[in-house]
């Protein structure tokens, strides 16, 4: 218990205040029951956790990776939260998100969630922050799972909050499924704790290798890759995502769109990689080739699907569901090249597709309109906002230039390193079909007349969010020594695994 | 050692699955969301079984430090899933509150009838 030794510093704790400011900021926020000051709370926290985050980074580069013994409880025994260049990158991404959508919602919300609910939405909000944040710091099996069920289950309440009564309907699906993918992911943990009797992550990647009776491993591996599949919506178990994000409070479907999802897949990373490590499961196993073929069908149907959509926000769903694919072809090269392309997509996915979001955002409180021809005209009436839909857009297509342009780019290498060319194939396929249905939405909102004349302003905080994150798509289209840079150090970071 | 021993010594694991399997098809097979939700909790708690039943030691004491006892029963897998319990149970209270809601707007918590009804409204709105 050095804890009570040595005066109390700010800084050796970061890792425990990623995770319980957000859930004091929750509380406050529930506590309050008033919308305007739960938003400054949640704002505030908002405002730390990057700060937080990036402090993090700072140390781990500094001195490597950070071990913090949760109440002073030496691991493995007590919990362990454990940052190292991989998790501390997605921090980063998570907190920055946090913080934009926050700030920029609050008239959104206003309009879109009753007066009753408000504060009940930031508290909601600020706990799957809470989740999400103690999903990438922990670095003890059982703990993910805690916290994954804090994220899941603020998550439900954020959609059910859509003004639309199908958001109920999709948030009772998205929990039965969120659900199932959970307990398979604890039922794979059980497994592994009987074999090991140990839940920390390093300790577990210690054991493993010891471990003779291969079988109950192999299955344990299974349930955990399906329940996390469940959760980061991979092809075939993709069925909740797009009603959850469709109906969902606009910009509640902008966060979680940026973030949920990428956490679950740093958590497949985190298994597959750091505690199996490269030489146990993936030789083993057909994982790989598994994830490169779930991929490559997420990547070709969810962009056909995001084609036909007529709901906007329902696209944009689908198109994510396509997005997780390059993730997913990424990871299954199991090369540092491939690797960097997916850890930075996941970086560079999560900030178009937040600011493709909160375009809509902007556009459904001028407007109300979530039909794609409904937003007839609006390049004109709302020239800001359609830029910043449309560079993000150019992003999602990966257009050189774009911050979607350098992690597909890695992918492509990757992918040709291997020899594998029908990959490359795939890759060019799927984007020329984010083409279409982004060039659906300009072909709409340029080349048609206006349907009414004056729409209601925008607010301006919403715009400006929805630009802030435009612009950091240019910008990590030109400047690759964070989003790419770091994601290759994350990559060989993973790569070695923590059973050096 | 026979076959019908090797199932028997392992019946804590046969009514594991047991569990798991059942949740698991009335979660996928019936349309009523409350009995679905009941189908997750089944599914839930065998889980919670997974966890306990190689926890406890045969001859084993409960786990409390005394020097007359030496062997007992593992407390981490009980902590666990005490934990466990009450995720479980706030999920059912979600989706129970969630099937309120959903009866009050749709009249109905038979997804077949609902979905069809969702189905109409995305091609009309």
């Amino acid at each position: 218990m050095s804890v009570e030794h040595h005066a109390f510093h700010v800084t050796e704790h970061l890792p425990a205040l990623a995770a319980v400011v957000p859930l004091v900021g929750a509380v406050l926020a529930a506590l309050v029951r008033n919308g305007t000051i739960a938003w400054l709370v949640s704002l505030a926290v908002g405002l730390a956790l990057p700060v937080i985050s990036i402090l993090m980074l700072w140390e781990v580069q500094a001195s490597g990776p950070i071990s913090y013994a949760l109440g002073g409880w030496a691991p493995p025994v007590g919990i362990e939260f454990r940052v190292d260049l991989a998790n501390a990158y997605l921090a980063i991404l998570v907190s920055v998100m946090a913080g934009v959508v926050l700030a920029g919602s609050p008239r959104s919300i206003d309009d879109e969630v009753n007066p009753e609910n408000r504060a009940w939405y930031y508290a909601a909000f600020l706990l799957c922050l809470c989740g999400l944040m103690g999903m990438i710091v922990t670095g003890d099996a059982f703990n993910v799972f805690v916290f994954m069920e804090v994220s899941s289950l603020a998550t439900y309440i954020l959609i059910a909050m859509g003004r639309d009564r199908r958001a109920l309907v999709a948030a009772y699906q998205y929990l039965i499924i969120g659900t199932v993918g959970a307990t398979f992911y604890v039922i794979g943990v059980g497994l592994l704790l009987a074999m090991t009797g140990t839940l920390n992550l390093v300790d577990l990647a210690q054991r493993l290798p010891q471990i003779e009776a291969t079988r109950p491993l192999f299955t344990a591996v299974a349930f955990i890759i399906v329940g996390l599949g469940l959760k980061l919506a991979l092809f075939p178990m993709h069925l909740w995502l797009p009603n959850a994000y469709a109906y969902a409070p606009s910009s509640a479907s902008a966060f979680v769109a940026s973030t949920a999802t990428k956490v679950a897949v740093y958590l497949l990373l985190r298994f597959t990689f750091s505690v199996y490590g490269v030489d146990f499961v993936l030789p083993e196993t057909p994982a790989a080739t598994l994830f490169m073929i779930l991929a490559s069908v997420a990547m070709i149907s969810g962009s056909l699907s995001a084609i036909f959509q007529t709901n906007v926000k329902r696209m944009l769903a689908y198109s994510s569901v396509s997005q997780i694919g390059y993730i997913i072809l990424g990871i299954a090269m199991i090369s540092e090249t491939g690797l960097t392309g997916g850890i930075s997509h996941m970086f560079n996915h999560a900030l178009i597709k937040g600011a493709l979001f909160i375009a809509v955002a902007a556009v459904i409180f001028a407007t109300g309109a979530v039909r794609i021809d409904d937003m007839a005209g609006l390049g004109r009436t709302m020239p800001v906002t359609m830029g910043a839909f449309v560079i993000a857009g150019l992003g999602l297509i990966g257009v050189p230039g774009t911050a979607g342009f350098i992690s597909k780019w890695y992918l492509i290498q990757g992918a040709a390193e291997q020899g594998m060319w029908w990959i490359v194939a795939v890759i060019v396929v799927s984007s020329l079909m984010a083409v279409f249905y982004i060039g659906r939405v300009v072909e709409v909102a340029w080349f048609r007349a206006p349907l009414s004349d004056a729409p209601r302003r925008a607010p301006p905080e919403l715009v400006l969010a929805a630009v802030a994150l435009a612009v950091a798509v240019v910008i990590f289209g030109f400047f690759t020594e964070f989003s790419a840079g770091v994601a290759s150090d994350a990559a060989r970071v993973l790569l070695e695994g923590y059973a050096r | 050692m026979t076959l019908f021993e090797e199932i028997a010594q392992h019946y804590n694991y046969w009514v594991t699955i047991l569990l798991m399997v059942s949740g698991l098809y009335i979660v996928v097979a019936k349309s009523n969301m409350i009995k679905r939700l009941l189908g997750l909790s089944v599914f839930q708690t065998s889980v919670y079984l997974l966890y306990l039943s190689p926890g406890k030691i045969l001859g084993g004491t409960p786990p409390i430090l005394a020097s007359e006892y030496s062997v007992y029963a593992n407390p981490l897998p009980h902590v666990l899933i005490l934990t466990a319990i009450v995720v479980g149970v706030a999920t059912l209270a979600l989706g129970l509150a969630l099937a309120v809601r959903i009866n009050e707007a749709f009249g109905s918590i038979e997804e077949d009838e609902i979905v069809p009804v969702i189905d109409r409204e995305d091609h009309a709105a």
